[in-house]
C-alpha cells in the first residue's frame, strides 16, 4: 500500500511536479489497492511517460524502464544468458564432467537480467514502466502477459521466479494498434486527453518558472483553441510548455498577432497546420 | 450494488461494449476500494475497469450518465431534491411560463455565465427545466425535444452576444477577441451540458434507468453508417479515420515484412556469431519483399453518394504510404484524374473540394451514368491498368437507367489483377429501380457491402495482402 486513500494521490504527485486530475488520480490509488497493471492511452505528449515517472518520485521507488521498440525481444525484454561467459567458463574448465559444468553454467551468475526480470527479481518494490507498448509486435506481448498478471517469469534452466515484492506496473501506448484483449484484461485503462485550460495553465506555471499567471492563462486559452480546429497535429501538452518557455525567451509580456505568428512553429510541427492557425489569426473570429 | 453493477455491464454489452467476466469481477473489486457515494469515484473506477478502449469511452459515458443520473453531482440534499423532481414531472406541465418568468430566468442566466457563477447557473438550470420544458410523466419523448424546448425560449445566440460585448474590452486585438468569444462559447456549452444532464436526470427519476440508456445508445464509431450519419456522427467518423489508418498502415507493413523468413544471411550471421566466438548461434535471414500492389481507386462523387466517396477517398490515401502507387478518378457521368489534387502534406478537405470544383467530371446533366464514366475511362486513362493494378470501383451502381456498359468495366478487368467494387447501400437494394449492381457484380472479381468504417477496414486488409494471385478470365 503506497497510498492511505484517494484524497492522498493527487498532492503527492504534485510534490513531484505532475498535476494529476481527479480521474488519473483515482485510477492510481484503485491500481496500488488491486495491484493491477495500468495502462496509459492518449495522445503524444500529454505526460503517460510522466506520470509513471511521478509515481516512481512519490512513492520513493526505483523506476525501471522498458521502452519498446518493433522487433523488442526476449532477450532484451526479460533475460539472456551471458554467452560470452559461459564460452569463457568451458574453456577454462576443460576437462571437468559436462554434468557438473551443465549446473554451473546456467546459474545466476551467468543471467543477464533485462528489465522484467529485473523488476521481478528485485528485494525493494519498484515501479516497471514500460513504454510505448503498442510498438512491440503481438508475439512479444504475450511474453508480458506471465508478468503482468502473475509477477513471475519462467526460465527453462532456472524454474519460475516469482516476485519477492510486487511491482507497479505502467504500460503507456499511443494507441497505434489495437493491444491484444488478453493484454487489456489484465490492465487498467486509463484515457489520458488534453488538459481542460484550468489544468492546462497549472501545468504551465508548474513546468514553467518565471511565466506570468496572466501569460500562462492566455496561451491556455489559446492552445485550447488551436486544438479545437482540424489539425493534422493538435499541439501537445509539452509542446505548449515549449510555447511557453520560448515566450519567455523572448521576453514577450503578452501574445499578439505578430508573436504568434512568428512562434507558431514551437507549437505546430506541420506547415500546413501552421498555415492554417495563421491564417485563422487574422480573421479574427472563434473558429471551429 | 452487485445486481445493480450486473445491470450496468448489461447495458454496456447491449451498446456493444465488450466486457469480460474477468473485468466485471476487477470493477467489483475496485467499488470495495472507492467512496462510491462519490459520482467521480465512481465513475473513474468502473471507467477503468470495464472500459478497455478509447473508441468505447463515449458509449460508456452515456450508460453511465443514464445509470447514474439521480446521484446529484454536488451533496445535496437528496430528499429535496426528489421531492422537485415530483413536482416538476406531474406538475403542471410548466408550459404556462410566462414572457416576465422568461425574462428573468435570461437575466439570472445571463450574470451566472457573467460571473462564473455555477451556484446561480445550476439553480437557473432547474427552473428552465421545470418552467420551460414542459416534461409530462410517462411522455414517450427523447431528451433531444426538451433541450429543444428549453433552448428555443432562452435565446442563446443572443446571450452569447451580450456576454461577448460585456467581456470584450475596448479596441481589442482580433487575437483577443477571438479569445472572448470562444470563452463566450465555451461558457455556453457548460450551461448546455447542464441542461442535458438535467433532463436527463428528470428523465430517470420518470421512466427509469434501463429506458433512458436505451435511448441514450449510441452505436460505436466503426460501425456508424456513413451514408446516413448526421454531421455531429460525421466528426466522429472523422476523427476516428485518422489512428484507424495508423493502426492499420503498421499491422499491414509488419505482416508483410513477416512471414516466411529468407535465405540465409551469410554476412549477418557471421557478424553476429563473432559475439559467441565465432560459433553461429544465431542465424540471420534475409527479410522477404513482397511487391506491393498498385490501387487504381475509380469513385462516383455524385450527390447520392458523396459523404461515402470522401471516406474512401480519405481511407485509401492515408495508407498510400503501404502501397506502392494510387491513382485516383473522380467521375459523375464521365470521368478525370484527381490524383494531382492528393500528396502528402495536402489538406484533405482543401483537395476534395478542389475535386468537386477543378475536375470534369460531370459531362451532361450531373447524374451518374457509369456506363459512359467507365467508357471514357478506357479510351482516354486505360494505360493506368497494369497487371499489377487493383481497381476498387466504389458507388451505389445506380445508372439513372443510362446504359451499364459492363464491357468497358469488363475491359479493365481483362488487364487489371483484381476488381473489386464497394457498395454503400444495403446488399437488398441492389438490383432494384436503377441499380445494375448484378451486370457489374459478374465481371468484378469481388463485390462487397460497405456502409461502416469497420467493413471498410477489413476490406483494405484484404487487398492489402494478398493470399494468391487470382487467374484472370480472358473476355
Amino acid at each position: 500500500m503506497m497510498f492511505s486513500d484517494a484524497s492522498a494521490v493527487r498532492p503527492a504527485l504534485a510534490a513531484q511536479g505532475y498535476l494529476a486530475d481527479d480521474r488519473i488520480a483515482q485510477v492510481v490509488f484503485l491500481a496500488d489497492r488491486l495491484d493491477k497493471p495500468v495502462l496509459v492511452e492518449g495522445p503524444a505528449g500529454v505526460g503517460k511517460t510522466e506520470l509513471a515517472k511521478a509515481v516512481a518520485g512519490a512513492t520513493g521507488k526505483r523506476l525501471i524502464r522498458l521502452q519498446c521498440y518493433e522487433g523488442l525481444d526476449e532477450s532484451k525484454a526479460l533475460y539472456e544468458w551471458n554467452y560470452r561467459k559461459q564460452l569463457l567458463r568451458l574453456q577454462a574448465d576443460q576437462g571437468r564432467e559436462w554434468s557438473e559444468i551443465e549446473a554451473d553454467i546456467f546459474g545466476e551468475d551467468f543471467l543477464l537480467t533485462r528489465p522484467l526480470l529485473e523488476a521481478i527479481r528485485s528485494p525493494e518494490p519498484v515501479v516497471l514502466l514500460i513504454d510505448e507498448v503498442d510498438r512491440v509486435e503481438v508475439e512479444t506481448e504475450a511474453l508480458m502477459l506471465e508478468v503482468l498478471s502473475d509477477f513471475q517469469v519462467s526460465i527453462p534452466e532456472l524454474g519460475t521466479i516469482g516476485a519477492s515484492s510486487l511491482p507497479a506496473v505502467y504500460l503507456t501506448s499511443n494507441n497505434t494498434r489495437e493491444l491484444s484483449e488478453a493484454l487489456k484484461r489484465r490492465c487498467l485503462f486509463l484515457h489520458i486527453g488534453y488538459p481542460t485550460i484550468e489544468r492546462e495553465r497549472e501545468i504551465l506555471l508548474t513546468r514553467v518558472p518565471g511565466l506570468a499567471a496572466a501569460l500562462a492563462d492566455r496561451v491556455a486559452r489559446f492552445v485550447a483553441g488551436v486544438r479545437a480546429q482540424n489539425l493534422r497535429k493538435p499541439p501537445s501538452v509539452s509542446e505548449s510548455v515549449d510555447w511557453a518557455r520560448t515566450l519567455i525567451a523572448l521576453g514577450v509580456a503578452d501574445i499578439d498577432e505578430a508573436v504568434i505568428g512568428d512562434t507558431l512553429n514551437v507549437l505546430l510541427k506541420h506547415q500546413t497546420d501552421i498555415e492554417r492557425v495563421a491564417a485563422g489569426l487574422t480573421e479574427g473570429t472563434a473558429a471551429g | 450494488m452487485a445486481a445493480f453493477l450486473t445491470a450496468f455491464i448489461g447495458e454496456l454489452r447491449e451498446a456493444g461494449v465488450p466486457v469480460s467476466m474477468v473485468e466485471a469481477v476487477d470493477a467489483a473489486r475496485a467499488l470495495e476500494h472507492v467512496d462510491i457515494e462519490s459520482r467521480l469515484s465512481l465513475k473513474a473506477a468502473l471507467g477503468a475497469t470495464l472500459v478497455k478502449s478509447a473508441r468505447h469511452i463515449d458509449a460508456f459515458d452515456a450508460a453511465f450518465e443514464a445509470f447514474f443520473a439521480l446521484m446529484p453531482p454536488g451533496g445535496e440534499d437528496a430528499d429535496r431534491r426528489a421531492f422537485e423532481d415530483h413536482a416538476a414531472v406531474s406538475g403542471s406541465g410548466g408550459a404556462g411560463a410566462g414572457a416576465s418568468e422568461v425574462e428573468d430566468l435570461v437575466a439570472a442566466l445571463f450574470s451566472s455565465l457573467r460571473d462564473g457563477d455555477l451556484g446561480l447557473m445550476q439553480s437557473v438550470v432547474r427552473s428552465a427545466v421545470s418552467r420551460l420544458a414542459g416534461m409530462e410523466p410517462g411522455r414517450p419523448v427523447g431528451g433531444a425535444y426538451y433541450l429543444y424546448r428549453v433552448l428555443r425560449r432562452l435565446q442563446l445566440d443572443e446571450i452569447g452576444a451580450r456576454l461577448r460585448d460585456e467581456l470584450e474590452t475596448p479596441g481589442a486585438s482580433p487575437i483577443e477577441s477571438r479569445l472572448t468569444a470562444e470563452e463566450v462559447e465555451r461558457r455556453l456549452e457548460e450551461f448546455r451540458e447542464a441542461l442535458r444532464a438535467e433532463i436527463r436526470r428528470r428523465l430517470v427519476a420518470d421512466r427509469g434507468r434501463q429506458a433512458v440508456a436505451r435511448t441514450l445508445r449510441r452505436p460505436l464509431v466503426e460501425d456508424l453508417d456513413l451514408t446516413t450519419a448526421s454531421r455531429d456522427d460525421l466528426a466522429r467518423v472523422e476523427a476516428a479515420v485518422h489512428p484507424l489508418t495508423r493502426k492499420l498502415a503498421t499491422r499491414l507493413a509488419r505482416r508483410r515484412r513477416r512471414g516466411r523468413d529468407g535465405r540465409l544471411d551469410v554476412r549477418r550471421t557471421v557478424r553476429s556469431s563473432l559475439q559467441t566466438g565465432g560459433v553461429p548461434i544465431d542465424p540471420r535471414f534475409r527479410s522477404p519483399r513482397p511487391t506491393k500492389p498498385e490501387i487504381v481507386l475509380l469513385t462516383d462523387i455524385s450527390g447520392s453518394v458523396a459523404t461515402f466517396a470522401r471516406f474512401t477517398m480519405q481511407f485509401v490515401y492515408a495508407i498510400a504510404a503501404q502501397l506502392n502507387r494510387v491513382r485516383a478518378f473522380a467521375f459523375i457521368d464521365t470521368i478525370d484524374e484527381v490524383t494531382r489534387f492528393f500528396g502528402p502534406g495536402v489538406d484533405f478537405t482543401e483537395a476534395l473540394r478542389k475535386v468537386g470544383t477543378e475536375a470534369e467530371v460531370v459531362w451532361l446533366d450531373g447524374h451518374s451514368d457509369y456506363g459512359n464514366a467507365f467508357g471514357t475511362f478506357v479510351l482516354e486513362h486505360f494505360e493506368a491498368i497494369t497487371p499489377r493494378s487493383i481497381v476498387i470501383v466504389t458507388g451505389d451502381a445506380r445508372t439513372n437507367y443510362h446504359d451499364p456498359n459492363p464491357a468497358a468495366l469488363a475491359r479493365i478487368a481483362s488487364v487489371a489483377r483484381s476488381v473489386y467494387w464497394l457498395n454503400p447501400e444495403r446488399r437488398r437494394y441492389w438490383d432494384t429501380g436503377d441499380s445494375v449492381m448484378g451486370a457489374y457484380a459478374a465481371v468484378c472479381d469481388e463485390v462487397h457491402e460497405v456502409r461502416s468504417l469497420r467493413q471498410l477496414e477489413r476490406f483494405v486488409e484484404k487487398v492489402a495482402i494478398p493470399v494468391s494471385r487470382p487467374v484472370r478470365r480472358l473476355v
